[in-house]
C-alpha cells in the first residue's frame, strides 16, 4: 500500500520560487500561464495490513505534524492500495 | 548564571555564541547536544544558526522533533530564557514556541550583509539595556528569514508590544527598501507572550567585536545577563 501526500503552500503565501519558474517558462514561449505555484510530494510506503482507513487516518497525522506546516501549507493524502 | 548552547547536527554558529558567553558576558557556558535533555542547570539556553539537519523538509523542520526540544518546551513555560537565532528563530517557529513561519527571502537569495534594525521595545529581558528606537548594525545570513504570520497574530503582536526589531535604514527609518527578505512589517525578532523567549533573524553573536564590523549585538548578551543578575 503506498499514500501519496500532497504539500501546497496557502493560497496568498509567497511563492517567489514559483513566481521565478513561471518567468523562465513565459522566456521559453509558453503561453497562458496564469500562475506557477510550486509544491512538495512524497510518496510513503505502508503496509497493507494497516488497512486503508488506518493508513490515511494516520498519514494525515504525518502530514500535518511534520511533513507541512500548517501555518503556511495545505496538504491532501490519497491512499493506493 | 548559567548559559547552555544547543547543538544540533548543522548547527555552525554554535561556536561564535558559546564565545561570546564566555568571553563577552563572562558566565559559564555549555554546548548541550541536541539528545540530552536534561536542561535544569541552566539560567538561558541559545539556539544558534546554521542549518539544522541540513534544513531538509523546511528550515527548523526536523529540529523540533529532537529528544531536547521536548525538555525546552518545558524550561520554556517556567518562565527560563530562550534565545534562538537565524535557525534558531526558524525552529522556534516550527516547535510552535513562537508563532508565525519564515518562508523563503522574496528574491529568492541567500543574504548574507550587515542590516540594520530598530529597538522597538526595550520591554524585554534581551532588550533591556538598549535604548527604543535606536539602530544596531547586525549580520543577516539566511535563505529563509520572510517573517510571515496571519492579521491576527500580528495584530497580537503589535498590541502586545512583541515586535522586537525590524529592518530600517540606518538612520532609523522603516522602508521597504531596508527590508531584506520581504518579513511583514520589516519584523526582524519577535517574543512570546511571557516576553521570555526571543527569536531573531539578525545574528547578534557575530557583532560583539569592532573587528567583526560591529559590536552592536553586545546590547542583546548585556541585557540577558543584567535580566540574570537581577533574577538571580
Amino acid at each position: 500500500m503506498k499514500a501519496k501526500v500532497f504539500v501546497n503552500l496557502k493560497p496568498g503565501v509567497l511563492d517567489p520560487q514559483g513566481k521565478a519558474i513561471q518567468h523562465s517558462v513565459e522566456l521559453l514561449g509558453y503561453n497562458g500561464v496564469s500562475d506557477i505555484r510550486q509544491g512538495k510530494y512524497f510518496e510513503i510506503g505502508l503496509d497493507s495490513a494497516l488497512g486503508k482507513a488506518a493508513a490515511l487516518e494516520s498519514v494525515s497525522r504525518m502530514a500535518r505534524e511534520v511533513l507541512s506546516n500548517p501555518i503556511i501549507e495545505d496538504f491532501s493524502v490519497e491512499i493506493e492500495s | 548564571m548559567k548559559f547552555g548552547v544547543i547543538v544540533f547536527p548543522g548547527s555552525n554558529c554554535d561556536h561564535d555564541a558559546y564565545h561570546v558567553i564566555s568571553k563577552h558576558v563572562g558566565q559559564p557556558v555549555d554546548f548541550i547536544w541536541h539528545r540530552d535533555t536534561d536542561l535544569s542547570g541552566y539560567d538561558a539556553v541559545i539556539i544558534p544558526g546554521g542549518f539544522s539537519y541540513g534544513d531538509y523538509l523546511r528550515a527548523g523542520a526536523l529540529a523540533r522533533f529532537s529528544p531536547v526540544m521536548t525538555s525546552l518546551k518545558k524550561f520554556a513555560q517556567s518562565g527560563r530564557f530562550v534565545l534562538g537565532i537565524c535557525n534558531g528563530f526558524q525552529i522556534l517557529c516550527e516547535a510552535g514556541l513562537l508563532p508565525g513561519a519564515l518562508i523563503r527571502n522574496r528574491n529568492l537569495h541567500f543574504i548574507c550583509e550587515h542590516v540594520f534594525v530598530r529597538v522597538e521595545t526595550t520591554d524585554t529581558p534581551f532588550t533591556n539595556e538598549l535604548e527604543r528606537g535606536s539602530v544596531l548594525k547586525l549580520p543577516i545570513a539566511h535563505a529563509e528569514g520572510n517573517y510571515i504570520c496571519d492579521d491576527e497574530t500580528f495584530a497580537e503582536l503589535k498590541q502586545e508590544d512583541r515586535i522586537i526589531l525590524r529592518y530600517c535604514e540606518a538612520t532609523g527609518r522603516i522602508t521597504d527598501g531596508a527590508n531584506p527578505n520581504g518579513s511583514r512589517d520589516n519584523v526582524a525578532g519577535i517574543c512570546n507572550q511571557q516576553r521570555n523567549v526571543l527569536g531573531l533573524m539578525p545574528h547578534p553573536e557575530r557583532a560583539c567585536e569592532d573587528l567583526l564590523g560591529s559590536s552592536d549585538g553586545r546590547g542583546i548578551f548585556r541585557s540577558l545577563a543584567a535580566t540574570l543578575a537581577a533574577v538571580a
